[in-house]
């Protein structure tokens, strides 16, 4: 059968991810360093896998309602109200997913038309872009500039807003670069988008994690945007439940109720012993969040220091668990520093055009991992620098 | 726990200018308060854990000791604890709550160098009422440290 002309043409026609094949040299290496991976290397907080062994003893192991637990719906418009100052209605609207990316396709799926546009601000998380494709909606990149901090401009957004403008996608704080946008950041934007008709996808997975006793604001909270944005979180990285596959939207009930309505199509409910596990979570894990936030502080302070000193100029990051220095004093491009550092010393980091070209120039570098791993692996880069250059 | 006692207690390799940037000191800020800390005692020195049945080396045997004693009438506990931590084979001394008082951790090279030494040396001591000795077999975490390697299975092909 000739798969190629059967199947869907846009599925098909979806590039792969740019950093498998890089995955595959590591996997053949022996003493391979890594800090490359995207998620937390805390295990999930005791006393929240002793809810979900616990839920699993008693036998609950059925399904939910579709949106997902009532007492889950409550904790989390709770947290929202509590850490974010947002009042939602947990009848109506909020969604728990498969994970904050469930959440994302759901959103996506259900704002756009074929042919709208979505602005995607990048370097970014790689789903946006595919996602929207298969909605049959394009995808248009809004550069973010190291010299902007990597945040998104009032300036570049209005540049980038056409009559098909359907959908702005806020990846913040942000995976690969680790920027933050502030308070007057967030005005601005909303400056820009009230008055038109363009939707929101607040991608918070990180929320918790940010630096420099600066907390997290939600789009959302700004004047004139909870009517057009959805937000998106979910429990992988704040509470080191990456596994568990658990996430959450909120946004208006109009928009909500249709990507319940996909959900339930789709996935009918999210995990059960990952509900009871996030209830928990929600209602005792505030102190869990503090500390890894607290250690991942520490280990940002060190990496940001480590790239600086040999002479990789590192943007300081304000949050998320990633620094995205930049290579191009190098002389090379950033998959060929990936490639020859992972042959050469065996150390494995992402190239920054994995998301998106903009990303060229840079790499990204994971600091989940412990102080002496990470000064291992600086030492290594260290080493592979003076070989480089003096060859 | 002070951040800085957290840090060095995890990892004491870190350079004064690391700790310092972790902690968001300066680099003399750190150097003091690491001295003071050692000066007062709080910091007691620092120790690497190694796994010494990785180097396949037969001759180091640790064993667990249960000391029962008689406290004496003017010192108690304390001139018993002096007197067995004096002796180059005992790693550690714990007074413990419940059935024993002493927990003593024992290196020697053989079973038979301990047996010994707590024949000769621990139980004859002025005070020491009875001793039971459980010989350590395999050690799988130490100081908070895992000895067995484990593989990191996070999801290496995500972003």
């Amino acid at each position: 059968m000739d798969y190629d002309t059967m199947l869907n043409r846009t599925a098909v026609d979806i590039p792969p991810s740019g950093i498998r094949r890089f995955f595959d040299i590591a996997a053949e290496m022996e003493d391979v360093i890594s800090l490359s991976v995207g998620e937390p290397d805390f295990p999930t907080p005791w006393h929240v896998r002793d809810v979900a062994i616990d839920s699993l003893q008693k036998g609950r192991t059925g399904y939910s309602p579709n949106r997902g637990f009532t007492a889950l719906c409550r904790e989390i418009c709770g947290y929202y109200s509590r850490r974010f100052g947002l009042a939602y209605d947990y009848k109506t609207d909020v969604v728990v997913t498969v994970g904050g990316s469930e959440a994302i396709d759901l959103a996506i799926r259900t704002m756009v038309n074929p042919g709208d546009e979505v602005l995607v601000p990048q370097p970014s998380f790689v789903c946006y872009e595919p996602i929207a494709r298969l909605a049959g909606a394009k995808s248009v990149s809004i550069v973010t500039r190291v010299e902007d901090s990597f945040r998104l401009t009032a300036d570049s957004l209005r540049e980038s807003i056409t009559s098909r403008t359907k959908l702005l996608i806020l990846p913040f704080p942000n995976n690969p670069t680790g920027a933050v946008m502030r308070r007057e950041h967030l005005e601005s934007i909303a400056e820009v988008l009230r008055g038109t008709d363009i939707l929101v996808l607040a991608d918070e997975i990180y929320s918790e994690l940010t630096y420099n006793g600066q907390p997290h604001v939600s789009i959302a909270s700004i004047e004139g945007m909870k009517e057009r944005t959805v937000v998106v979180n979910g429990f992988s990285k704040s509470y080191a439940m990456t596994g568990w596959r658990l996430g959450y939207a909120l946004g208006p009930a109009p928009i909500v109720s249709i990507m319940a309505k996909v959900h339930q199509y789709a996935i009918m409910c999210a995990p059960t012993t990952s509900q009871h596990a996030a209830i928990e979570a929600l209602r005792c894990g505030d102190e869990d969040i503090a500390k890894m936030r607290d250690e991942y502080d520490m280990r940002r302070r060190l990496i940001v220091r480590g790239f600086n000193a040999l002479g990789l100029e590192c943007f300081e990051p304000e949050g998320a668990f990633y620094v995205f220095p930049c290579i191009r004093s190098t002389g090379m491009t950033s998959e060929d520093f990936c490639e020859r550092l992972l042959r050469k010393k065996h150390v494995a980091v992402v190239p920054g055009n994995a998301f998106g070209s903009c990303g060229e120039g840079f790499i990204r570098v994971s600091y989940a991992y412990s102080t002496s791993h990470i000064n291992e692996a600086l030492r290594r880069i260290g080493q592979f620098l003076r070989e480089e250059i003096n060859s | 726990m002070d951040n800085l006692l957290k840090i060095i207690s995890e990892n004491p390799r870190l350079t004064n200018a690391e700790i310092a940037v972790m902690t968001g000191m300066t680099e003399d800020e750190a150097g003091e308060a690491i001295a003071r800390y050692e000066q007062s005692g709080i910091i007691c020195g620092y120790k690497t854990v190694i796994n010494w049945e990785k180097l396949e080396q037969t001759d180091k045997v640790t064993a667990i000791i249960e000391l029962k004693v008689t406290p004496r009438k003017d010192t108690g506990f304390e001139a018993i604890a002096e007197e067995i931590m004096g002796f180059d084979e005992v790693e550690s001394v714990s007074l413990m709550s419940g059935g024993y008082d002493f927990s003593v951790c024992v290196t020697g090279r053989t079973f038979q160098e301990i047996a010994l030494f707590v024949a000769k040396r621990l139980a004859p001591l002025d005070s020491v009422t009875s001793t039971a000795t459980t010989f350590v077999l395999k050690r799988y975490k130490e100081d908070g440290i895992v000895l067995s390697e484990r593989d990191d299975e996070r999801g290496a092909d995500l972003l």
